[in-house]
């Protein structure tokens, strides 16, 4: 069955880039008007940005109660304390490693991401694709579907188009300010920043960040909107060249698309080749980039797969099968291509198409799930779990109990009255849980070494008995003292040790004692 | 003018060089780039009307604003020190001996006294306050004159033997050898004598040099050398010696003793900056 494509709606439009008119560099922008697409991928993107949004207004919200000493922020970056929470766990400025294990990882699962499903990124995830989407969302509820936008933004301005105008910015705005609202809550406690905010005493920076995240966001989602992906964003650039030749990309299937007609049945009559393509333009209506796939793959493409869903559904309607723009590997393409053409220059419909049953033949090569798996993504695959799989080991033992000591340089050691050596340490003892802790510390290894503290004069003893505050560091000026002719001269090393008996936790250090090799 | 040469690929205009066959397009210089530029030139302008620019015979423009670096110093310099005033107050105020009590007090006091420090005192008692011969080492527990914070306190006000404040800490020694107080036979005896009090290598105690000792040292250095810091008697029966710890040493300074001078700081820095030096030095290890 060959239906005509007067079944179909045909639009006129042109893409942004079309083939042969490229600009280079840069080219004004060209207002694009996307229209509604529906369909599979369509839902898969609203369910992504209820996902994506959901998270990032929500997340500082989330309470998780960590006792009296500490903020009940389940994420929370405090930048004036130097901590940062995030639910169970508590890191510290010196831990900054596991941020830079979750950056390598976020690396590593780029290319995973971009070798199996190529720019999937762009299309669903990436702020940018889900604020623009939001935008668009809002800009259809006000000024109506693609038509009624062309025919407003031709229109003359009147009180109904200032109006919806003035709405559709105003909702951006609010959009904006409720970005840059949300993530001024994550570095401080919520609740009372919200107070604050909302009866004027939040700090300047607050307001300052707010400001600019509105003007970011309003600025790049509503009006700069497929120019941040296309000349200000890096990213395309470089997964461009992480995509290889079985990544997954959004492709015009011209091997059975080509030659396309607007009236196929004529065109049969007269016994010319007619391909499945009908020229509609549906895929450039609904595309937010403005460019027109069945050009090939290009920079601008964010590859969020809407032309499928518009191509999807004029296919099914003109009832041949879905899939003349689908997600496939160019190994793939290119071989229903050689299959298309048998070495010739030009697509033969004929030869992908059983003639008794209007049917591709069983010789076409369909892309399918097995394609992610491929030596390469399972490398990448692999390196990324070890990583992750490195930072929960780490996270897991880690001891909330930390010790550092430094011996002092000058003077190295001083000999005193009676005839001993004493040495400075600036030791600090580190608390990293949001409760008071008791810990005894002591030497080890060190035979005849008394220890004191600074501040508490000139008694000394073996071992001295500390109260650390919650979540604090407990600096501490150290004399460790050796009796006179109970060590040999140079350099002795021993270990301070910190203990929690209680907990069972205990950390030492290895460092030196230094006696004069001259004595008296 | 010859005519204009017009690049047939490109249709732009070349510049008329050309090298090996390759000519250069005159392509304009991008508007915003130009537009920069104009804006340097007049915010350049406009600089050096407002500040100190042009070079004089001998001196320079001073612009409209009357900037000046030296006074933008000054003004920074006077707003720490207004910064700093009332934790200076405090220490000008809290009584000596206080004053490492408190812990934030201590801590401002140490941060400046360590600073004030390494400035006047590090020539003569070292960067790491170790001293060295003939300069006490500040870390120890031996004071000449006293290791409580207010002994210290005071040492660092009057200074040791400085000439110019009457209630500094004075006390000189004798020239037991040189000017004939003892014998030579006496000194060495009398330094046999100190030497075995603290176990030094050719120390040897004996009646007569007790009785020399006695006679002549233990009014300033106590009856068993253990010194005196209230009159600066050094002990002389400990490990801590300042003009060194041998026998050759201690006869060298019965014969004719050095004496160290230390001018009185306080005439010279004021008071409270002293009092900072006092808690930084009383805090190094050795405060009684």
């Amino acid at each position: 069955m060959q239906a005509d494509s007067a079944d179909t709606q045909t639009y006129d439009v042109e893409a942004v880039n079309a083939a042969g008119r490229r600009q280079p560099l840069y080219a004004p922008r060209k207002k694009i008007f996307p229209k509604r697409a529906s369909g599979q991928f369509r839902r898969f993107k609203w369910l992504v940005m209820l996902i994506t949004l959901g998270i990032y207004y929500v997340t500082p919200w989330l309470r998780w109660d960590r006792g009296p000493f500490a903020p009940d922020q389940a994420v929370l970056v405090d930048l004036a304390n130097k901590r940062f929470y995030f639910l169970f766990i508590e890191i510290w400025p010196q831990e900054f490693y596991y941020v830079a294990g979750m950056l390598v990882m976020a690396g590593i699962g780029l290319f995973l991401v971009t070798s199996t499903v190529g720019r999937a990124w762009c299309g669903y995830a990436c702020p940018q694709t889900v604020w623009v989407d939001l935008f668009l969302v809002v800009e259809r509820a006000i000024e109506g579907d693609r038509n009624a936008r062309i025919k407003l933004d031709a229109a003359p301005w009147s009180a109904a188009k200032l109006a919806k105008r003035s709405l559709k910015h105003v909702v951006w705005l609010v959009i904006g300010v409720m970005t840059g609202g949300a993530w001024i809550f994550y570095f401080a406690d919520a609740p009372t920043l919200l107070g604050d905010v909302v009866t004027l005493r939040a700090p300047f920076v607050a307001y300052a960040t707010i400001a600019l995240l509105t003007a970011t966001t309003y600025t790049f989602g509503g009006l700069l909107r497929e120019q941040v992906c296309t000349y200000m964003c890096p990213w395309p650039r470089i997964q461009g060249a992480m995509l290889d030749e079985n990544s997954l990309t959004v492709t015009y299937n011209d091997w059975r698309g080509e030659p396309r007609t607007r009236h196929a049945k004529k065109a049969i009559a007269e016994g010319k080749p007619v391909g499945d393509c009908v020229d509609c333009n549906a895929c450039v209506v609904v595309c937010p980039m403005g460019i027109d796939i069945r050009d090939g793959q290009q920079l601008e493409c964010i590859t969020c797969a809407l032309c499928i869903d518009a191509c999807d559904d004029v296919m099914t309607r003109l009832g041949k099968e879905r899939g003349l723009i689908s997600y496939a590997t160019l190994s793939d393409y290119s071989r229903n291509m050689a299959l298309a053409t048998r070495g010739g220059p030009a697509v033969e419909p004929a030869r992908v198409r059983d003639p008794a049953t209007g049917r591709l033949v069983a010789a076409i090569k369909r892309t399918d799930w097995h394609s992610i798996i491929r030596p390469r993504t399972i490398v990448y695959f692999i390196g990324w779990s070890a990583i992750g799989l490195a930072m929960l080991t780490a996270l897991a033992l880690r001891t909330p109990l930390s010790l550092n000591v430094l011996h002092d340089r000058n003077p190295l050691y001083v000999e005193l009255r009676d005839g001993s050596i004493r040495n400075g340490y600036d030791v600090k003892v580190l608390n990293m849980t949001p409760e008071p802790r008791e810990v005894r510390l002591r030497l080890d290894r060190l035979p005849g070494g008394s220890l004191s503290l600074a501040d508490s004069g000139t008694a000394t003893s073996g071992s001295l008995d500390l109260t650390l505050a919650p979540d604090k560091v407990l600096p501490l000026r150290l004399y460790v003292r050796v009796a006179p002719e109970a060590l040999p001269a140079g350099k002795t090393t021993f270990d301070i040790v910190v203990a929690d008996e209680k907990a069972g936790i205990s950390r030492s250090v290895e460092t030196t004692f230094e006696v004069p090799e001259q004595r008296r | 003018m010859s005519d204009k040469d017009i690049d047939k690929l490109s249709g732009v205009e070349t510049t008329g060089h050309e090298w090996d066959g390759i000519k250069e397009l005159n392509n304009p210089l991008p508007r915003w780039w130009l537009w920069t530029f104009y804006g340097t030139i007049v915010f350049a302008l406009g600089y050096t009307i407002a500040f100190p620019a042009w070079p004089m015979i001998s001196s320079a423009t001073t612009g409209v604003l009357g900037y000046s670096s030296r006074a933008a110093l000054d003004a920074d310099l006077a707003a720490a020190k207004a910064a700093q005033g009332d934790m200076l107050q405090a220490v000008a105020t809290t009584p000596v001996a206080d004053l490492p009590r408190n812990e934030a007090l201590a801590r401002f006091a140490r941060a400046g006294g360590k600073s004030f420090y390494k400035v006047y005192c590090s020539q003569c008692h070292g960067t790491g306050a170790t001293g060295s011969a003939g300069y006490p080492n500040l870390n120890d527990d031996e004071w000449l004159w006293g290791g409580t914070i207010e002994q210290i306190y005071a040492t660092i006000s009057h200074g040791a033997r400085s000439p110019t404040d009457p209630d500094t800490h004075y006390n000189v020694m004798p020239n037991f050898g040189v000017d004939g107080l003892l014998s030579a036979q006496d000194v060495d005896r009398v330094a046999k004598q100190v030497a075995s009090f603290s176990g030094i290598e050719g120390g040897e105690a004996s009646p007569a040099g007790q009785q020399l000792f006695a006679d002549n040292c233990a009014s300033c250095h106590g009856e068993s050398g253990a010194g005196m810091p209230e009159l600066g008697g050094p002990s002389l029966n400990d490990h801590v010696w300042l003009y060194g710890g041998t026998l050759e040493a201690i006869r060298a300074q019965v014969n004719r003793p050095r004496h160290g001078v230390m001018p009185a700081w306080s005439a010279r820095l004021g008071d409270t900056a002293v009092r900072q030096l006092a808690v930084y030095v009383h805090s190094l290890g050795g405060g009684q």
